[in-house]
């Protein structure tokens, strides 16, 4: 078990022989963990200090001569606030560059609402044509890290600061526009993304003993979605659940539900971040006050489950 | 190609204004000021100073060029037809849905043109990222960063330039269009950049002032000069006019805009052949 953002750096080091890739930071290499990367090859990094808006130009420009780039800052500030250099200078011509975001939701926990953005997945979202990840454990994080190299264009890899625990059992393999199904159910199924997908398989385990079959997906492509796996989850349980760290408007809930409404009308719960700014404490204690730990997503399950019955 | 004399290089930048507002007309929307003040710093790039190859647009160790001030592309548009990256007759095509001459540039559309722009204040940075890239690798190619005045109002430019400076990027030319206009009104009177070259040289920068950059020689000269820099980057200041060459346009705030209707175009048309008359007699 590792933290998904060092994760990210190892991920960084271990494909570095294999492939050539630049690494760029804006004074956050020692939080997003780039600095990994950095201490083992000086040379392919670059540390832009602290201008996310040129960072993600620069990143622009040296993958226009063929480099592909890494580059990362906090969620509110590379999604947010270097939003019009992704979209204009990135996404819009295509450039090889791997937008990491990192810290969403409210993982910058004791730093407070102004660097926890909750609404980093709607702003990439909804940018044509853009591919997002977001791992939910280390091996989801290196699997993801792999899918973006080989990915030959702009790929946003949306990366939790926390461990999200053990989900896989051995290496696994990321494809853009697949998630995993990671325990099967035919009463409510959660689909869920990054860090607090293990607080959905722990709480569908609790729930099984009290009768109630919960599946559990890890939406590991956001955008595009695996539409798949949702239609065939809405046509098992007839019961969905999304469940992410972020606003609850325009993430992976507003995604499931852009979806079912058009192709399989199916009642969705989504639960989140409530249209709220996050505030400071740890990360545990804003897991319950959000509603992001274990009792928080077993409650909207079984909300969803009592509303199904009736 | 064959190098061009002076006298050639100010007959291609007339014929570069020709096209460029025969382009506009045929679009009904465009800006032709600012395009029409960066004529000679385009052509002084692509006909004399810019090592390119219009048979082989991406080649890897071509002079690049991040036009940032990218409303003004019906000039570069104009400049690169001229030079031969693609033909002439596309130019008609410009602002339609599905041109490669869109409103402002596309990159991987348009044969010639290194980069997207239009967002204003990024090409300063994305020039900085080829640049650093090219040092890196210990390439010989020059990056030129062509930026409008009124652009340098965004923040980006300075965090781009504070950059540039601490990298050393001698391979980096930053070229200012500084026609002193912007939508609103003088550039001075709106949100003063000034003084410019101070702020450069606070960053870094090697400066050189061009008084007339409408002038092909001066800003062959100062692009020269330049090119030579082994340190430190180079902001060259071209003072110029908008909406040069065409006199209902020439230093009006309106010029930035303003639809070329048949009638003005006939109307610059015989202007610039008249001046072109008078400059050859």
């Amino acid at each position: 078990m590792m933290q998904i953002r060092k994760a990210y750096g190892e991920a960084l080091v271990r494909f570095a022989e294999d492939y050539d890739y630049y690494v760029m930071d804006a004074d956050v290499a020692n939080a997003t963990m780039s600095c990994i990367f950095r201490d083992a090859y000086p040379d392919r990094f670059i540390d832009m200090g602290i201008a996310e808006d040129n960072m993600f130009g620069y990143a622009a420009g040296i993958s226009l001569c063929g480099m592909p780039v890494f580059a990362s800052a906090f969620a509110p500030f590379s999604a947010g606030r270097a939003y019009d250099q992704i979209r204009n200078s990135i996404m819009y011509p295509g450039c090889n560059v791997k937008v990491v975001v990192t810290h969403g939701g409210i993982q910058a926990g004791m730093d407070g609402g102004s660097h926890q953005c909750v609404e980093d997945i709607a702003l990439m979202r909804a940018i044509p044509k853009s591919v997002v990840l977001c791992p939910a454990d280390e091996r989801e994080t290196f699997a993801c890290v792999k899918a973006a190299i080989e990915h030959q264009g702009p790929v946003v890899l949306r990366i939790g600061r926390s461990d999200g625990g053990t989900l896989h059992d051995s290496d696994v393999d990321v494809k853009i526009g697949r998630g995993f199904l990671l325990r099967d159910g035919a009463d409510v199924a959660v689909i869920a993304a990054g860090t607090v997908v293990n607080a959905a398989l722990q709480a569908a385990k609790t729930l099984a003993a009290q009768g109630i079959d919960v599946a559990v997906v890890s939406m590991t492509s956001l955008k595009p979605l695996d539409e798949e796996l949702v239609l065939a989850c809405a046509e098992k349980t007839n019961c969905i659940v999304t469940f992410e760290d972020h606003n609850v408007i325009g993430g992976l809930g507003g995604a499931v539900c852009e979806l079912l409404s058009e192709k399989r009308p199916t009642p969705v719960t989504r639960h989140g971040v409530m249209d709220r700014f996050g505030c400071s404490g740890t990360e545990a204690e804003l897991a319950v006050k959000f509603g992001l730990d274990e009792a928080g997503i077993t409650g909207a399950i079984l909300k969803a489950y009592r509303n199904k019955k009736r | 190609m064959e190098e061009k004399s002076i006298a050639e290089l100010k007959a291609m930048s007339t014929r570069v204004r020709k096209d460029l507002l025969d382009a506009l007309y045929h679009a009904g929307s465009g800006h032709p000021g600012g395009a029409l003040s960066s004529v000679e710093i385009l052509v002084a790039l692509y006909f004399r100073c810019m090592r390119v190859d219009p048979e082989n647009p991406t080649w890897e160790d071509r002079d690049r060029l991040v036009f940032s001030k990218g409303h003004a592309c019906p000039a570069l548009y104009a400049v690169l037809a001229e030079r031969g990256f693609f033909d002439l007759e596309v130019l008609k095509t410009l602002r339609k849905p599905d041109s490669i001459l869109q409103g402002h540039p596309v990159w991987g559309k348009v044969p010639g043109v290194d980069t997207c722009s239009g967002s204003l204040g990024q090409g300063a940075s994305i020039a900085g990222g080829m640049a650093l890239y090219g040092k890196k690798r210990h390439r010989d190619y020059k990056v030129f960063c062509v930026l409008g005045d009124g652009e340098s109002e965004e923040g980006q430019v300075w965090a781009a330039a504070m950059s540039a400076g601490h990298f050393g990027l001698n391979n980096l030319i930053v070229i200012l269009d500084n026609n002193d206009l912007q939508i609103d009104g003088r550039v001075r009177d709106i949100m003063s950049i000034y003084p410019v070259i101070d702020k450069y040289r606070a960053f870094n920068f090697d400066t050189i002032e061009v008084s007339d950059g409408n002038d092909i020689e001066q800003v062959i000269d100062a692009i020269e000069l330049a090119r030579k820099s082994t340190g430190r980057p180079t902001f060259i200041q071209c003072h110029t006019v908008k909406g040069k060459g065409v006199p209902l346009l020439e230093n009006k705030v309106d010029s930035h805009g303003r639809t070329i209707t048949k009638e003005i175009l006939e109307q610059a048309v015989a202007g610039l052949d008249a001046a072109e008359g008078g400059a050859a007699e």
